[in-house]
């Protein structure tokens, strides 16, 4: 008996380390449920739009990299929700942290914007822990699976945060793409420089 | 009348530099990348930051009072500035007055992320602030917040 507890102690150990770690390609996304900016809860497995897919990207208000791709972002979402991989945002940050990032200012930036996608608020902050999000904007390209979301890609929107005329690599769209056209991308994993998700257990006294 | 123009001509140059002078260096990647690989006596610590970065303001003291305290160690401080945007360099230049920064600072200003992220450290998911603390026996890489006193421990194990 006590060896039983001890091993189930020791899987479970294991198995939040590997939770801490986050997504790789190939891994099964877990579902989650968040209010979105219209008060609405969004639940990933079964938000009708993402018929093949999904293009879940951790960002937020108050971080100029995340406002540098906020149109590209709704340019994301027009091309692919209608073919199935429609955009999720979603907001990691505490707004203790960060006042920009509260859901208040979250509705306002969505109507100012005119999002044309799900802006969703973790407001427990363990989405993004679970998914792994070190940063925002943060992409985590899913494609579904039978009845499950697998990770496809993880990482940048494309190669010039400053200027979307200079892109030269289309990291996601390529990615949606060839995942639209039945293979698996090639890159599945990039990186890129972001602002750190404000998380008070994450900031040292 | 020559000599009037050679004096303006001076004049201009000498006023010209002085305002250049007031700009920190713009690196891409190529030209900052020798920075973080010398291999002299020297223990450097270099830490990507921007202006608009909570966490990075905050930890900023930590690296003026380590610059001020260990100057004369053969420790050099860089403080390598992400910012970009409209009048990107006025406002580090201002940032920096403002805080009386007094370690050297670069820009870099290369948007192709991706293909140096890793170069930097395979251990940097990208998120800002990022330290590195190096000499030519020890390389430590952090992604997190200093305070002075964390910091002169890091500092501290790659000196001895």
């Amino acid at each position: 008996m006590k060896k039983t507890i001890f091993i189930i102690l020791i899987m479970s150990i294991s198995l939040s380390s590997i939770f801490a770690q986050g997504y790789k390609s190939g891994d099964k996304a877990a579902d989650f449920k968040l209010k979105d900016v219209d008060g609405k809860e969004i639940s990933l497995y079964s938000y009708k739009p993402a018929e093949k897919g999904a293009i879940v990207i951790f960002t937020c208000n108050h971080c100029p990299y995340a406002i540098a791709y906020e149109d590209r972002i709704i340019e994301l979402d027009k091309e692919f929700r209608a073919k199935g991989y429609p955009v999720i945002a979603i907001n990691p940050n505490d707004p203790v942290l960060s006042p920009e990032d509260s859901y208040e200012k979250m509705i306002v930036r969505a109507k100012e914007k005119e999002f044309t996608f799900s802006y969703l608020f973790d407001s427990n902050q363990e989405v993004y822990k679970i998914y792994g999000a070190k940063r925002t904007p943060h992409i985590y390209l899913l494609k579904k699976e039978g009845k499950d979301f697998v990770v496809k890609y993880i990482g940048a929107i494309d190669d010039n945060y400053k200027d979307a005329s200079a892109v030269t690599q289309k990291y996601l769209a390529n990615a949606v793409n060839t995942l639209l056209d039945g293979k698996n991308p090639d890159t599945d994993f990039t990186k890129a420089i972001g602002c750190t998700i404000k998380d008070k257990n994450y900031v040292k006294e | 009348m020559k000599i009037k123009i050679l004096i303006s001509i001076i004049f201009f140059i000498v006023v010209a530099q002085n305002s250049y002078s007031q700009h920190y260096p713009i690196y891409n990647f190529e030209q900052l990348e020798p920075l973080l690989n010398q291999k002299d006596d020297t223990t450097y610590v270099i830490n990507f930051w921007a202006t608009w970065c909570k966490p990075c303001v905050e930890e900023m003291p930590a690296f003026n009072q380590l610059d001020a305290n260990y100057k004369n160690k053969k420790v050099v401080v860089i403080l390598v500035s992400l910012d970009f945007g409209k009048d990107y360099q006025t406002r580090v230049k201002n940032f920096a007055e403002r805080h009386s920064l007094k370690p050297r600072i670069v820009i870099l200003d290369d948007p192709n992320s991706n293909f140096w992220i890793d170069k930097v450290s395979p251990d940097w998911s990208g998120a800002l602030p990022a330290t590195l603390i190096f000499n030519k026996n020890m390389r430590l890489f952090f992604e997190q917040s200093f305070t002075y006193e964390e910091l002169v421990k890091e500092l501290k194990r790659v000196i001895s």
